[in-house]
């Protein structure tokens, strides 16, 4: 059989498994590409996602020993409920209580994100949590000592020999089973996505029905379907804060990319409070009027943020309403719920 | 700039590899240098100290005077010189007999390595290798050159502890271009001596590496002015000011 062919029949059966929806709750699956998201960017080539491979990391996932003091693990500041992030917190809370100058974003759907952190500066998810681990106000320890510490621990050498057939730790072996925890982490069970999917007859009521529409005109050309990001960087003018967070300009140097962040998705936004880079936006509303009233005329602002000279967005009440209405079909309480992915 | 074009092809290389050393001998001007202990003064007239020292060398390859070129195989040629631990002073590597007349490599880490996939980033690369402090997690990629240590000129302001830092990377950008400050070294080896690689016998190049020239180099860099060069747009003078300072002295046959 040629190679083209088994891919398809792979990825036929990964489209069957995503249909059945006959997962037994809190039950290994196979990872499932969602029948309405595009194909996903990362490389599962290089890192077969198993039983034992994901359940290595969701065990490190959750493992404090990952920093330098073993209180912090990176379920400290993406948690479940929140849809991993860090609820309520406006920028991260780390180690010895030190904070952090961004938010936490969400581990969600980064099998389809090419480019991680809020201004890009990673670009491939085996290599993300290094950054955590070794920033000195989130996890402030180093791969050599994490793996020192998991070695000496009675029950990770077998769940690596589980995993990887060798009870040899390695930096890969651990970066790769981390991913594999991360890429499970997949939210596409929205009320949104069942509309989209035609499951079970389900549809929008009228507010949705008309949110959708707002979306539609006035979101989408940024928060994309069906990530609802299409994953750049933009100035969105936000106010300059005392921290001058320089966003993406930090990783590129291009001044036109100074106040530059991601956009983020627009998926699970009840769970994800507060919101913007910096947490600055306790609320949705708070965001909307942001669009409305709020966006600053600076260098670098985003053209589509422009309408006659002026920025903002054009927005009433009842349409801010309505939008509300349809942001809420993103939340998916199946995502932050499933036991599969809460600790064991 | 991608290391691939660097791989020409080893035909000719026939028969079996013998052992050949790069000796990166780091030295102040006309001294040793001494980690912490060494004062020297740049052509600024600031004086200064060093206390950290660590650098790639990364792609070596070596041209026979009959002009065949021996690239050594990638995943063998990749070192980190720490000034700290004088076992890592010297590159191995092993290549066909004969004799030797010019030397290339790598000052940083290619583009093609720092996009690799992690299983690829073995021994000095692996970040949990020993090689703390030469990555940028949150940008990925490796640091290339890192030099730190004290002086008066380092305006209190700037840093209380009156330290300098440089941390030289950037290859050039994933996801959107950015600076490259990957350096690539040719030494003629002719007048110092050429390298006769022969079984039974061991050479040894002999590189003189003069830190001074991070300071004084093809840039003037002033430690009033720039004593914390790390991923900016600066870092690329001190990029070009230290891949002058590899000097071939002599080479021991």
């Amino acid at each position: 059989m040629c190679n083209v062919c088994s891919v398809c029949i792979a990825f036929l059966m990964i489209l069957l498994l995503g249909c059945g929806a006959g997962n037994k709750e809190g039950q290994f699956h196979p990872f499932v590409i969602p029948a309405n998201f595009p194909p996903p960017s990362y490389r599962f080539k290089d890192n077969k996602i198993t039983q034992a491979g994901f359940t290595l990391g969701r065990k490190l996932f959750y493992d404090p020993r990952l920093s330098r003091n073993n209180t912090i693990s990176c379920g400290s500041c993406h948690i479940q409920s929140a849809a991993f992030t860090q609820h309520g917190h406006d920028v991260s809370h780390g180690i010895d209580d030190r904070l952090g100058t961004r938010n936490s974003p969400p581990i969600m759907n980064l099998a389809w994100s090419a480019t991680l952190m809020w201004d890009g500066g990673i670009s491939d998810l085996d290599l993300q949590p290094l950054a955590p681990i070794s920033n000195h106000v989130e996890m402030d320890d180093n791969m050599e000592n994490i793996i020192r510490k998991i070695r000496s621990d009675p029950e990770y050498p077998g769940l690596f020999k589980k995993a990887y057939r060798t009870d040899d730790i390695t930096t890969t072996r651990v970066l790769k089973a981390l991913s594999q925890f991360m890429l499970m982490c997949v939210s596409s069970h929205s009320k949104y996505d069942s509309v989209m999917r035609k499951e079970g007859g389900v549809t929008f009521n009228v507010d949705e029905q008309d949110g959708y529409f707002i979306y539609q005109q006035k979101c989408a050309a940024c928060h994309a379907e069906p990530l609802f990001t299409d994953l750049s960087f933009r100035n969105i003018g936000l106010r300059v804060t005392a921290v001058k967070d320089p966003g993406r300009y930090a990783v590129t140097l291009k001044s036109s990319d100074r106040y530059k962040f991601r956009v983020p998705s627009l998926r699970n936004l009840a769970y994800t409070a507060p919101y913007m880079h910096d947490g600055r936006y306790l609320t949705i509303t708070a965001v909307l009027n942001h669009y409305t009233d709020l966006v600053q005329l600076i260098r670098g602002i985003d053209p589509l943020l422009i309408r006659k000279g002026r920025p903002g967005i054009t927005m009433t009440q009842e349409d801010k309403r309505k939008l509300v209405a349809f942001l809420n079909t993103l939340n998916d309480q199946q995502f932050v719920r499933d036991p599969l992915l809460s600790p064991q | 700039m991608i290391i691939s074009a660097v791989g020409c092809s080893n035909k000719g290389a026939q028969g079996t590899l013998v052992p050949l050393s790069i000796e990166f001998d780091n030295i102040a001007g006309e001294q040793n240098l001494q980690l912490g202990t060494g004062v020297y003064r740049n052509a600024e007239g600031e004086t200064y100290s060093v206390d950290f020292l660590q650098y790639y060398i990364s792609n070596i390859s070596l041209t026979r005077t009959d002009g065949f070129t021996y690239t050594v195989p990638q995943d063998s040629s990749y070192f980190l010189i720490r000034e700290e631990d004088p076992k890592t002073r010297f590159a191995n590597v092993k290549v066909p007999e004969g004799e030797y007349s010019r030397l290339t490599f790598m000052v940083g880490v290619d583009s093609l390595r720092n996009t690799m996939d992690i299983s690829k980033r073995t021994g000095v690369l692996d970040p949990a290798g020993g090689m703390e402090g030469m990555y940028w997690e949150w940008n990925s990629g490796y640091i290339f050159f890192r030099m730190e240590g004290t002086s008066f000129a380092v305006p209190a302001t700037i840093d209380a502890k009156q330290r300098f830092r440089f941390h030289i990377g950037g290859f050039g950008g994933i996801s959107a271009p950015t600076i490259n400050n990957i350096k690539t070294i040719s030494i003629d080896l002719t007048a110092g001596g050429t390298a006769l690689v022969k079984k039974g016998a061991h050479s040894n190049i002999h590189l003189m590496v003069d830190i001074m020239k991070v300071f004084d180099g093809p840039s003037q860099v002033r430690l009033k002015d720039h004593s914390q060069v790390m991923f900016s747009d600066y870092s690329a003078s001190i990029a070009k000011n230290y891949s002058t300072m590899f000097r071939h002295d002599h080479t021991e046959n």
